[in-house]
Formats: C-alpha cells, sequence, structure tokens
C-alpha cells in the first residue's frame, strides 16, 4: 500500500536535515576547501575595455616568469566557441541556445570578459604573470542602453548586424476595444536594477586528470551537466570529462551558467597538472551573470466593479555582452507578465537586446520578479483609483484552476492565491504606531506567480537509483547539485517515508556525473518536482519488491504489508511482523532485485511555429503573497521594514523546516531587491564592485519573516508539492513597494527604494500637493 | 617574499607552528597552510563575516587579521567550539532549528553568536542577536531561523549555567 492517501510518517516534518550536522561543524568541504597534491594555481586575465577590438596578444614573457606551466589564449581553446546550453539534453531551437565563447577573440564584449588564462606554482606567481600578458586593445564606443542598442545605427555589441536577442509577443483577445470599455485605466513605466547574487561562496573549483584519463572537475556549479559543453570545448568525447558538485555554498541562479569549468579543464589538460581556481568577491562580481534590468510599460484597464478587462505591456531587457539564459528568462517575463490574474484582453511585446554592460542570466526569479513589480504596483494603483482594498481588487481578479494564461493555457494544478493573500494580510496584525512625529508607516502585499519545473520544450528528466545493502540501510544515488535547499536530504526523506526506514539509515550520494544517475540541473525551482518524482518511483518499485517477498514470507497479502521502522508489519494483525532487513536479504537470496533506477520525464511539448507565445510553457505554477509593514523617515527617506509575511500554497512540504526556510530566505531576497541591490554601471563599468558598495541586507536590516505555509497537496511534485525556492521571493520586493507607496502616498517606479529615492519622491509631493499624514 | 617570520597559533587547542608573510592574512595561512577549511573566505575584505574566528575567545573577521597578528594566540573555530559528541548549545539548536541551508556562513555565524553569548549576562534580545551577527551575511535562510536558533541556544546556556 502506498504512502499516499494516509497520515505521512516523516513528510512534512521539520526533521534536521542531514547536512546540516556536518556543515556546523565545519566538516562539509566546499569546491575550494580541497587539496590535490601538486596543484598549480590559476587566474584569469579580464578585459579592462567594456567594448573593444583585440589587435595583439603577446603572452611571451608571461610564459617566461617563474613558476609559470601555461598561458592560454583563444588560439589555444579546441572549440572556442560553442553553443550555451544549461543541461538541457534536448535542443529546443527557436533561439534559446546562443553563443558561448570561451576566451575573447578578436572582441571584447563587457568589461571582465576572459581573455587569456595562467597556471602556475602558486596564486601570487600566477597573478604577476597574468599582469604580465601584454593585450594591445582598440577601445570602441559601446552602446550600455538596451533602448539604444535596438535603434538602427546602434554599435554592433557582437558579430551579427544586430543587437537584438530575441523578441517575443502575447496577443489575446481585442485589447483596444476592452480598453474603451474599461472605467478605469492607469499606466506607468517601471524600472529595476542588476542585481548580484551574492551566493557567500565564490565561484571555485578544482580539476585533475584521473588515472584512467578523465578530465575531473569538481566546482561549485548548479549544473553538472556542463561535463557535455566542457567535453565540446575541449574536443573530446562526453564521457571523457567528469563533474562533481560537492555541497554549494548558494546558487540562486548565478551557478546556472558555466563558471570556472572550462577554465580549468583547460589548464589541467595543458599542464597535466591539477588545476585550482578561486574568483575574488570583487573578480565574481565583475565576471559572472547577474539579474537583467528591464525596462516595463504597463497599461491596465478595469471596469468600476474592480474587474480587469485589458493589460497592455511592452517591455525591454538587457542581455549584456552574450545571451546566454536572456531569451529564456525574457520568456518567462512574458508568460507571468500578468502574474496570478485574469485577463481576458491582453497584449505583450517583449525584446531583449545586447549591450556592453556585464552579461545577464538566471537570478532567482528568473524573469518573473521584474514583471510581479510591475503588475503589482499596478493593482494597487487601480485599487486607489477604483476606491478598493488592495485585497478586494486582488480577489476579484484572481487566477483559479481551470483559468486560462495569456497564451491560452489552462492551469491544472491547485490555485490557492485567494487563501494566500487573506492569510497575508491578516498575519500583519494590527498596525505598529510611529516612533516620530517625521515617520510615517505603510502596509502593503503583492502576490505573485511562478512556475516550477524548467521550459517544456527542454523536454525535461530527472533519474534517481534508490536500493536497499543487505544490512538493511539504503542507498540513493541522484546527480543533484545541493545548493543550500536541502535538495540531498529531501529525497533521503521521501525514501525514508517509503520504504520505512529513519533518515539516519540512509546515504545520498549526489552531484557526479560518473558515479550518480543524471538528475538534470538544480534551477528553476526544478529539484524537488523533477529528481523528488525520480525518487519516488524508484523508492516506490523497491517497495514493492520489498512488500511482495514480506507479503509471501507472511502469508498475507502484499497489499497488507506496511513498511515502518524497519520493519514490515501486517496491518490489522499486530503479531506479525518482519525485520526489513530479513525481507531484504530474503530477495537478494531469490534473485528479487532490491534497488530500483527510475526516470521521470516533466510534460513535452515542442515550440511551435509561431509569432505568438502559447499554450503550455512550463510544467506547472506557484501561487502566494507577500506582505509587508514599513516605516519610513520622512526627514531622511530611510525606510525600516517592521513586518514581513509570506504566504504560500507549497502543495506539500517535504521537510517544513526547509520549506519554510525557502520562504523566508527568499522573502528576504525580495526585501533586498526592493530597497538595497544595485549593480551600479557606468558605461559598462561596475561601479558597485564589492560588498561595501554593493549592499545586501544584514539581520540588523530585518524583522523576523512570518512564514504562513498553506498545503494544498495538488501540485505536481512528490505527495502534491509545489516548487517553492524561486516563488518565494518574486512578490517580496512589490510588497515592500506597495508599503512604501502605503506610507508616503507616492508611488516609486524604480527600484530599489533608496533613501535618495524616496526623499525626492516626498519632496516632489511635497511641492505638488497637500503634505504626507502623519499617521493612519 | 621579503620578510618572513615564524609564528605559532594554537587552534582549538593545538598548537600550530607555520612560516608566514607579514601580510599574510590569518585567514589565507589557516586555510593554505594549516588546512583549517573550516574557516571560510567570502569576500577578503570584512564585509560578509564568513571567515569569523575567536581569537582569544573574542570574534574577529580573520581576513582582517594578519596572521602575526595572531602569533602565541589561541584561534578557536566551529571545531573547537563542539564536536558531534560534544556539542555547542548553538551548535545543537542550528541543526535542529533549519537555521543552516547552505551552510557557508555558518560557521562564522556561529562563532559571532558564541561570542555574543559569552558576553551576555542572560538571554540577549533578538534586537541584540540581529545586531551581533549583522557583520556576518547570510543569502539563503533570512536570518530568521537562525535568530530562533541563538535564542534557543542562549537559554540552553543559562538553564545550563543555573543547573551547574
Amino acid at each position: 500500500m502506498s504512502a499516499q492517501g494516509r497520515q505521512y510518517r516523516v513528510i512534512g516534518r521539520g526533521v534536521p536535515r542531514h547536512d546540516a550536522r556536518d556543515k556546523v561543524f565545519g566538516r562539509t568541504r566546499y569546491a575550494d576547501d580541497f587539496v590535490m597534491p601538486g596543484t598549480l594555481h590559476a587566474k584569469v586575465l579580464r578585459s579592462r575595455y567594456a567594448a573593444a577590438r583585440i589587435v595583439s596578444i603577446d603572452t611571451s614573457t608571461a610564459a617566461a616568469m617563474p613558476g609559470v606551466h601555461a598561458v592560454l589564449t583563444a588560439r589555444d581553446v579546441p572549440h572556442n566557441e560553442t553553443t550555451s546550453k544549461f543541461g538541457q539534453t534536448h535542443s529546443a531551437g527557436g533561439g534559446f541556445e546562443g553563443l558561448y565563447r570561451v576566451l575573447a577573440d578578436k572582441k571584447v564584449r563587457y568589461l571582465g570578459e576572459a581573455v587569456a588564462l595562467v597556471a602556475a606554482e602558486t596564486l601570487a606567481q600566477a597573478e604577476a604573470a597574468a599582469r604580465a600578458i601584454d593585450v594591445t586593445y582598440d577601445p570602441q564606443p559601446g552602446v550600455f542602453d538596451p533602448v539604444t542598442a535596438l535603434e538602427p545605427g546602434a554599435y554592433r555589441v557582437g558579430e551579427e548586424d544586430s543587437n537584438l536577442v530575441c523578441a517575443y509577443k502575447v496577443r489575446k483577445g481585442d485589447v483596444e476595444a476592452a480598453f474603451a470599455q474599461a472605467d478605469v485605466v492607469v499606466e506607468g513605466e517601471y524600472r529595476v536594477p542588476f542585481g548580484d547574487h551574492v551566493y557567500l561562496e565564490l565561484e571555485s573549483g578544482t580539476a585533475w586528470i584521473d588515472e584512467d584519463g578523465v578530465i575531473t572537475i569538481r566546482a561549485s556549479t548548479q549544473v553538472i551537466e556542463h561535463f557535455r559543453d566542457v567535453a565540446d570545448i575541449l574536443g573530446l568525447p562526453h564521457n571523457r570529462v567528469r563533474v562533481i558538485a560537492p555541497m554549494v555554498g548558494g546558487g540562486f541562479g548565478g551557478k546556472e551558467d558555466i563558471t570556472v569549468e572550462a577554465y580549468l579543464a583547460l589548464l589541467a589538460r595543458a599542464t597535466g597538472r591539477p588545476v585550482r581556481l578561486t574568483y575574488t568577491r570583487e573578480e565574481s562580481i565583475l565576471a559572472h551573470s547577474k539579474r537583467h534590468p528591464y525596462v516595463m510599460r504597463y497599461r491596465t484597464g478595469a471596469t468600476a466593479d474592480g474587474r480587469i478587462v485589458a493589460m497592455d505591456v511592452d517591455m525591454v531587457s538587457d542581455a549584456g555582452g552574450y545571451p546566454f539564459l536572456s531569451p529564456w528568462v525574457l520568456l518567462y517575463s512574458v508568460v507571468m507578465a500578468t502574474g496570478p490574474y485574469i485577463v481576458p484582453n491582453l497584449r505583450v511585446d517583449a525584446r531583449c537586446a545586447l549591450t556592453n554592460n556585464t552579461f545577464t542570466s538566471a537570478y532567482r526569479g528568473f524573469g518573473a520578479p521584474q514583471v510581479c513589480f510591475a503588475y503589482e504596483s499596478q493593482m494597487d494603483e487601480l485599487a486607489e483609483k477604483l476606491g478598493l482594498t488592495p485585497l478586494e481588487l486582488r480577489l476579484r481578479n484572481y487566477l483559479h484552476t481551470g483559468d486560462e494564461l495569456g497564451t491560452g493555457y489552462a492551469l491544472e494544478s491547485a490555485v490557492l492565491t485567494d487563501e494566500t493573500a487573506r492569510h497575508a494580510w491578516q498575519a500583519l496584525g494590527e498596525p505598529t504606531a510611529p516612533r516620530s512625529p517625521h515617520e510615517v508607516i505603510g502596509r502593503g502585499i503583492a502576490s505573485g506567480m511562478q512556475s516550477y519545473g524548467r521550459l517544456v520544450y527542454l523536454h525535461d528528466s530527472s533519474r534517481a537509483f534508490v536500493g536497499f545493502e543487505l544490512d538493511g540501510s539504503v542507498v540513493v544515488r541522484s546527480g543533484v547539485q545541493d545548493i543550500g535547499g536541502g535538495q540531498a536530504s529531501s529525497i533521503a526523506q521521501i525514501t525514508a517515508e517509503v520504504l520505512g526506514v529513519p533518515m539516519d539509515d540512509i546515504t545520498v550520494y549526489f552531484g557526479d556525473t560518473a558515479l550518480t544517475p543524471l538528475a538534470g540541473t538544480t534551477t528553476a525551482t526544478r529539484m524537488l518536482y523533477m529528481s523528488g518524482n525520480a525518487t519516488l518511483k524508484a523508492a516506490r518499485a523497491v517497495r514493492r519488491a520489498v512488500a511482495g517477498k514480506a507479503g509471501e514470507l507472511l502469508g498475507v497479502d502484499p497489499d497488507r504489508i506496511d513498511l515502518v521502522d524497519r520493519t514490515a508489519r501486517v496491518e490489522g494483525d499486530d503479531q506479525k511482523s518482519l525485520p526489513i532487513v530479513d525481507v531484504v536479504r530474503a530477495c537478494a537470496s531469490d534473485g528479487i532485485p532490491i534497488s530500483d533506477l527510475a526516470q521521470f520525464n516533466a510534460p513535452f511539448r515542442d515550440l511551435e511555429e509561431s509569432d505568438c507565445v502559447v499554450g503550455q510553457i512550463h510544467p506547472d505554477y506557484t501561487f502566494g503573497t507577500h506582505a509587508a509593514e514599513v516605516a519610513v523617515d520622512t526627514l531622511t527617506g530611510k525606510v525600516t521594514v517592521l513586518k514581513l509575511v509570506a504566504s504560500f500554497d507549497v502543495g506539500q512540504s517535504i521537510n517544513k523546516l526547509s520549506a519554510q526556510g525557502q520562504l523566508e530566505g527568499g522573502t528576504v531576497t525580495g526585501v533586498g531587491y526592493a530597497l538595497l541591490e544595485d549593480v551600479k554601471m557606468d558605461q559598462g563599468r561596475t561601479v558597485t564592485g564589492a560588498l561595501d558598495t554593493y549592499l545586501v541586507p544584514t539581520a540588523a536590516d530585518l524583522p523576523d519573516v512570518q512564514a504562513v505555509m498553506l498545503e494544498s497537496g495538488g501540485g505536481k511534485g512528490p505527495f502534491g508539492a509545489k516548487g517553492i525556492g524561486e516563488p518565494s521571493s518574486t512578490s517580496g520586493a512589490p510588497a515592500v513597494a506597495n508599503a512604501i507607496a502605503d506610507a508616503i502616498g507616492v508611488r516609486l517606479k524604480q527600484l530599489p527604494f533608496t533613501p535618495e529615492r524616496v526623499l525626492t519622491a516626498l519632496k516632489e509631493r511635497e511641492r505638488s500637493a497637500a503634505p504626507v499624514a502623519s499617521e493612519r | 617574499m621579503s620578510d618572513m617570520r615564524e609564528i605559532e597559533i594554537e587552534v582549538n587547542g593545538r598548537p600550530l607552528r607555520t612560516t608566514v608573510a607579514l601580510d599574510e592574512t590569518l585567514v589565507d595561512v589557516l586555510r593554505h597552510k594549516l588546512d583549517v577549511f573550516e574557516v571560510k573566505n567570502g569576500c577578503g575584505q570584512g564585509d560578509c563575516g564568513a571567515c569569523t574566528v575567536l581569537l582569544d575567545g573574542a570574534a574577529v573577521n580573520s581576513c582582517l587579521t594578519l596572521a602575526v597578528q595572531a602569533d602565541g594566540r589561541r584561534v578557536t573555530t566551529v571545531k573547537g567550539l563542539g564536536t558531534p559528541e560534544d556539542p555547542h548549545p548553538l551548535q545543537t539548536a542550528f541543526i535542529e532549528h533549519g537555521a543552516v541551508q547552505c551552510g557557508f556562513c555558518s560557521s562564522g555565524m556561529i562563532l559571532s553568536a558564541a561570542s555574543l553569548l559569552a558576553q551576555s549576562a542572560g538571554v540577549p534580545s533578538r534586537a541584540e542577536i540581529r545586531e551581533a551577527i549583522s557583520g556576518n551575511l547570510c543569502r539563503c535562510t533570512g536570518y530568521t531561523k537562525i535568530v530562533d536558533a541563538i535564542e534557543v541556544a542562549a537559554r540552553a546556556e543559562l538553564a545550563d549555567e543555573r543547573s551547574a
């Protein structure tokens, strides 16, 4: 009998994660906590210009310096230009895969682009040699604004005739006719900045050639399946490159692109020695992907009774120097442009342009947080015009199961946005009183919709192996990358539930392309959904074998066998039971498999020939609501967040503590986006190049996050789980933004809401209208 | 490689000798010369707190401390604070209350908290806890469960002291 349909024993409980113990006792070896004998140190030489032609590179001085073993430039890379892949096993086509260039060749497209690689005996020698490489640049004007980049005659960032990376549109109904019927219309232009992930662990890895000649890379990554890209770059068969991901010190999308892997492999092959490379924080901020800045124009119309009738959206995003995941991210923005609302008439136009800024790619939320800030600002503006509370307006327009998105896809799973919003608002409790005459208090909510699982065009799949050992202990092997969300521990918990063994009896091997069945990427809020389902499938197969044998040994129908506490029991008969270990041994003796390798496939669909985005784009969506209460100091413009609530339908939590942790952490990511985080670039040069200028929230900046977790059981993940990693962050920033607008009576339309911007808005308001109310 | 000096640092009760340059930081010497990998380096500039250690019992950023400044002194890391067999209340509380996600900040976070608890007469307020760990960045947890864990550990320590 399956575990479904009855009380869970392990699922949903807040049991301590199996990795937490190693981490607090300092036993976890991250990518940089690993030394091979004879290791060389690597350094990357990066472009000093955002836009330039490379006239010449002279490496002769550097190559002759003491301790130097290799100096590599583009010409030393067997296949310097490949197609950027992100672990997918199916080529979607349709422009989703762009150019990946390992080292700059002839032209540099952004400041910090890798130009040459050095390996030397010591890091100091590698750094000195990198400085001694003589690169002659011919600086070019460049283009730094995506809108300008799309104008005729703009500087061409790449080798193509146009800077356009991709363009998408959605059409539904008759937008103009609907606007003509609307009683109220709100309109605004919204801007969001570049963002840096600031995972605490910097990009890092070590590569070596193992005793069989396989290039082995142990690196901090969300995608071990970049091993195929590395092999393609080196011109090797895919089975001659192995990538291992140890525990990762945070990713948030920034380790979805290839980072150090190809550099390390090239240097290890050139030198025959192990090579180690770890970025500095400044290098990390300079050289890894950023969250996409967007310019978004939104127009929304509604009837007097608060029903949205039409939305017209135009957005432009900045890809920076190379496409990477920009087309995917923009597609997400387009599909989620209207958020969790019914919009019967819709027009979305979206474009993405290359510029000479740092390249942009995945960042927690993947295009959804940008548009969420815009549509949730519009919802509050509509509510104000209609004289409705923000909650009431939203309740009149939320999508429900069966309702269609703008693409025509009808939602299949549970949608509890109404409940999440009511809970979020309620959880704010009594309003806080201002602490001084120049402080104003405000409250806001924002609801979000975020996919979990990858684009259906990618034909995503995941694999897991589950097996008993002869002593009754259990092994799970799955190529998941554990980036801190408890990815490995969660599949242990699923296995514990199905096989009736304690968590401590289970060992999980993860993140190794040679030894663990490939499980795909830890991105797109897919790992629990995909690998959780694969693990569940494998564990249930093992369970069937064990229950079958137990039924035979105990003389009962296997359907009556329950596996619990390492024991096979007979339901309704307390007298009959067997230790699971005895049943496992009996299976092994009789040649009955006590392990299973299972594959789970997400829904597949091929890209259609259409100039519009239509139909199902993602496997499913998660819905939820954030609420915030803020205090704004009207003298300084400083915003203090007083209360934060994250209210989400997680479907079914696997580990309650981990799910709450995602809700709490994601919410704070949203607060950083709202108030602090802004990678400022001046003509492609990063101005906020360290953590004393790129500020992220500290414990002292924040209140506790109240996590309100609903469990509809209606998701597509294991036991009805939905993904929560990214959704937990998407609506955080607009909730804070709406609270600020409520407090000061002015709506800011550009993130982040720094004291300067808030103060400027207050002064403008003072000049144009009545003074700000000192209490609410 | 101008001026080198031999130093001795007591790391978690074990005296370790090594030769360092005068400008070498404590974090680099711990990690690269003494294999003390539980001390993390997240920025090298004193902004993130991942490299926090206790130097003679006080929390310091080991990336802003020169190795020579630690000569003849005691360095405590999470391995010295407690072990799986004899855990510090903070370590137990971090495990049980979900305060660990990626874990990269955990070592520094726990040591800053240990320093706070050592200085506090009673159970510090949540605001005091937040202030004490404000130099330790965490990007995963949103800090709520970390504050919970520190509060629980402070209560457990106080109870221990009273029963002792």
